[in-house]
């Protein structure tokens, strides 16, 4: 009797690490944000864009407004990609587009902004990295829609078709 | 009296440089122990992507204001999930991991015990 | 024209593999002396996967761009030693390679084994079959290494740069020949059960195949490690990454089996048991190949992957499982009972406990690999395993272990008698006060560390003792054993010892320390072959006066467009010294990275010494 159960058993045990690696294989293995974490919006001083000078985060979010945090840079060629999306999300009066300069020279910056059009109402800078680390981002470029001080969407690379429509549903 | 003077001035010195190396210390072991999110399998220590470079800073500067390790592991974790964390902390989600090793060892000598050494 | 002979050969090829099942099956019935037929066209399948092997080499050399394999990781301006080793260097190509290696090896074996009985020789090569048609269907059906591209590009996609390597290009077919090795334990352990073969002149006759899969898998475990040591820029050598652990899995696999044998062999017990070990090895080998070439693993080494390949080798392992399962409980013989009655102090007992301490790193190595996959399928809660895991629970252990491979050879077999307790006493009292001087002297105040150091010291002192006075039962066993302490003791002094500066420096700044001082005077550039190179030159001045100058390099390749950074290494038989510099973006300064890793260079000799024990082990028996 015992020489029957052992052989049973095992197959059960295999066949239940078959089945488990079949539904892993497909799962991302790409970094993918957890929905679980922290929803709330960091408590930051951002230094501007133009002059330097510090603000805190309470007097940049209005509690009733959509935003799109954007952290971008001018050397991230993705970008330009969504730099179109943010043209046009600039013409939505609903939102309200907020630039993160991240680790850029100033000047290449100013020029990208010049050359394609600057779709923020305020931009700040992020020299070392720090800021977009409260965010809980880890590149360029990242996006946050923000309602009531908190992450209702976050975008990780650049803004496509698909999410411009997407964002554009929520704010109505 | 000077030599008193001299000899504290001395003493602070050495401490803070003892504090200094001590700091870059768990610096480096607080990254050493976390996964770089956007490399493929490396630590954030080993690697030299942007992101990995900006998160030694926020380490170093949340030591500076005096958070301890365990603190910097949480508020880490709490932006990036579990999945930063080279270390996985034991929990419900991973008793099994921690301790199934130790039960196939236990289990590994109580046969080996009873089938070799146990005369019937 | 190369690669088109060489899919048609490819395909020819898994044509042999109907006629040796046919021919073998008929076999078995009929004769009592093993058909020919059976080796000749073992060697013809054996030559056409050859040609197929060789036309795609040819492609790459020749850069045929009509090949989509080649198109995809090769490129004109690639070294030739490149191009070859690109071959190799992808997924279609070392499958192919893979596939190369189980045809050969199931030719030697079949010549090598004219002693043993027919029915287990052609159920080997059955079995062997099996394995060996399931390649060919993976390889044809899934990932072709021959498939065509119209219009014919004009240039490829090139090699990852990182891949341009003298070790890597090495590495694979290395391991392969270790991987591979495995299956023919496993082919031979199915047979053996199918034939009621399993006896000590079985052991005797596998032990070899163990032996050089063994070693094969040493040395490829080594120079992927080297390789990383030198080419990834941050100074490790393990990193206990998912790809490393499942090579290092049936490592752990086959030297527990090689200890194993050895019961098997002298005293014809332990049988089931090296069985089951026989199969896990080559399971775990393929398992490796599923984890690698899925992409279900997020590894540092993962440079191609496809879920749909993935699903393949997921089914086909499977299956291998489920059929050396029925085989095992369909197989086992109630032979007649063995008295199990073990004494305390015997060899039999020491390579129990070697076993037994084998199969928990064996488990740790599992569980922390693939609890991550488990975990997040049932939960969705995504973890990471890291070094600090392996650490803590393997390190406590390995102080027993080292102790027990220090004593154990000494034992006899049955029943015996410490011999030498007055000397082993003595070096374990050298052991620990060396240990503690050394811990202490350098402030590094772990009770870990002197506990540790005492124990690899003690298994390095008895076995040094036993090279001068030539007590030792066995020369290539203590080889082994003294290259593992060997081993022990350089990873244990590099871990604690080593330094590392982590620094912005523009041209022409200084970075000082207490020990040293690094100047980054300034920077050339180079035109090489396939990249700009731009050099680094610095000197690095110590407290005795002595001054190193060190080139590191960044490599902007062409094609395709990567930035490497190159490490430089000046290496001696007491330190390395590790240099890297890396552009950092938008600044003016370089991030640069120095490090003092001591005793580097005795972590590669040991696991040559281990490696070169084995052969020693293989030369000796064919005498």
């Amino acid at each position: 009797m015992k020489l029957k159960i052992t052989p049973i058993i095992i197959i059960l045990f295999f066949l239940i690490i078959f089945i488990i690696f079949f539904k892993g294989l497909k799962n991302s293995n790409i970094y993918t944000p957890d929905l679980n974490l922290e929803k709330k919006i960091p408590i930051l001083v951002y230094k501007s864009f133009e002059n330097n000078t510090e603000i805190v985060s309470e007097k940049i979010f209005n509690k009733k407004r959509f935003y799109l945090m954007n952290i971008w840079a001018s050397w991230c060629i993705p970008c330009r990609e969504e730099h179109v999306f943010l043209m046009k999300l600039k013409k939505d009066q609903k939102v309200e587009l907020i630039g993160l300069n991240y680790k850029d020279n100033i000047t290449n910056a100013k020029k990208f902004l010049k050359e394609l059009g600057n779709p923020y109402k305020k931009v700040f800078t992020d020299v070392d990295g720090i800021s977009s680390i409260s965010w809980g981002a880890y590149g360029v470029p990242e996006s946050f829609l923000i309602y009531e001080n908190k992450i209702i969407k976050r975008y990780i690379g650049p803004i496509k078709y698909e999410n411009f429509i997407e964002i554009e549903k929520i704010i109505k | 009296m000077r030599f008193t003077t001299i000899y504290l001035l001395i003493g602070f010195l050495l401490n803070i440089n003892f504090s200094y190396a001590n700091e870059i210390q768990t610096e480096n072991k607080i990254a050493k122990n976390l996964r770089c999110l956007i490399c493929q399998g490396q630590s954030v220590h080993d690697s030299d992507s942007e992101f990995a470079i900006s998160l030694k800073l926020v380490i170093r500067n949340k030591i500076e204001e005096g958070m301890s390790e365990k603190q910097i592991y949480s508020f880490l974790k709490k932006k990036y999930g579990e999945w930063i964390l080279y270390d996985p902390v034991l929990n419900r989600n991973t008793y099994f991991l921690w301790l199934l090793p130790l039960l196939i060892f236990l289990a590994g000598g109580a046969i080996i015990i009873k089938k070799f050494y146990i005369r019937k | 024209m190369a690669s088109l002979i060489g899919s048609y050969s490819l395909s020819f090829g898994l044509f042999f593999s109907f006629f040796i099942t046919f021919f073998s099956i008929k076999n078995l019935k009929n004769s009592e002396v093993l058909d020919k037929k059976i080796i000749s066209f073992t060697l013809l399948q054996f030559i056409f996967v050859t040609i197929s092997f060789l036309g795609l080499i040819i492609s790459f050399v020749n850069s045929d761009f009509s090949n989509e394999t080649v198109f995809n990781h090769s490129h004109t301006t690639k070294p030739l030693f490149y191009k070859i080793s690109g071959t190799w260097g992808n997924h279609e190509g070392s499958l192919l390679l893979w596939l190369l290696v189980l045809t050969f090896f199931v030719f030697i074996f079949l010549l090598k084994s004219s002693e043993q009985p027919k029915k287990y020789r052609i159920f080997t090569s059955l079995f062997q079959q099996i394995i060996i048609v399931g390649f060919f269907v993976f390889l044809i059906k899934t990932s072709s290494p021959f498939n065509f591209i119209f219009p014919v590009p004009e240039e490829g996609l090139g090699l990852n740069p990182i891949l341009q390597d003298p070790a890597l290009a090495i590495h694979p077919p290395i391991l392969y020949l270790g991987y591979v090795g495995s299956s023919i334990i496993f082919s031979s352990a199915l047979a053996a059960m199918v034939s009621n073969y399993v006896s000590k002149e079985w052991a005797k006759h596998i032990k070899k195949w163990v032996l050089i899969s063994w070693i094969f898998l040493s040395l490829g475990i080594l120079l992927g490690s080297v390789w990383a040591y030198y080419e990834l820029g941050w100074g490790g050598f393990w990193f206990w990454d998912p790809v490393e652990n499942v090579s290092l899995m049936p490592w752990l696999a086959l030297t527990t089996l090689l200890h194993c044998i050895l019961v098997l062999e002298k005293k014809g017990i332990l049988a089931s048991w090296a069985m089951i070990l026989s199969i896990a090895t080559f399971a775990l080998s393929m398992s490796g190949t599923f984890l690698v070439r899925s992409g279900i693993l997020n590894s540092v080494h993962t440079f191609a992957n496809d879920p749909e390949r993935g699903l393949f080798i997921l089914i086909f392992l499977f299956s291998l499982i489920f059929l050396s399962i029925f085989i095992f409980f369909f197989f086992q013989t109630n032979k007649k009972k063995i008295e199990n009655n073990f004494f305390w102090l015997s060899k039999e007992t020491s390579i129990l406990i070697n076993n037994w301490f084998m199969m928990y790193f064996l488990s740790v190595v599992l569980v922390g690999t693939i609890y991550p996959i488990f975990l997040e399928v049932l939960t969705t809660n995504k973890i990471s395993v890291g070094p600090p895991f392996y650490n803590k629970l393997m390190i406590p252990f390995l102080v027993p272990f080292l102790f027990a491979m220090a004593i154990g050879p000494k034992l006899k077999w049955i029943k015996s008698e410490l011999e030498d307790k007055v000397y082993m006493f003595l070096f374990l009292i050298i052991s620990f006060l060396l240990s503690a001087l050394i811990v202490k002297k350098f402030d590094v105040s772990f009770l870990i560390n002197t506990i540790l150091i005492t124990s690899a010291f003690f298994l390095f002192f008895i076995t040094l003792r036993d090279f001068f006075l030539k007590t030792f039962k066995n020369l290539s066993q203590n080889i082994a054993h003294f290259g593992f302490s060997l081993l022990i003791l350089s990873i244990l002094f590099n871990n604690i010892f080593s330094t590392e500066v982590i620094t912005n420096l523009k041209i022409g700044e200084t970075f000082k320390s207490e020990k040293f001082t690094i100047k980054f005077i300034n920077i050339d550039q180079e035109n090489r072959k396939n990249f700009k190179a731009i050099i680094g030159k610095f000197n690095v001045k110590y407290l005795d006066g002595s001054v190193d100058f060190l080139n590191p390099e960044l490599r902007i390749y062409n094609q395709p467009n990567i930035i490497t950074s190159e490490a430089d290494i000046k290496t001696n038989l007491f330190t390395d010294k590790f240099i890297t510099m890396n552009y950092v973006q938008n600044q003016e300064y370089f991030n640069v990275r120095y490090q003092e890793k001591p005793l580097m260079i005795w972590i590669w000799i040991s696991v040559i010494l281990i490696s070169l024990s084995g052969l020693l082990s293989v030369l000796k028996k064919k005498i």
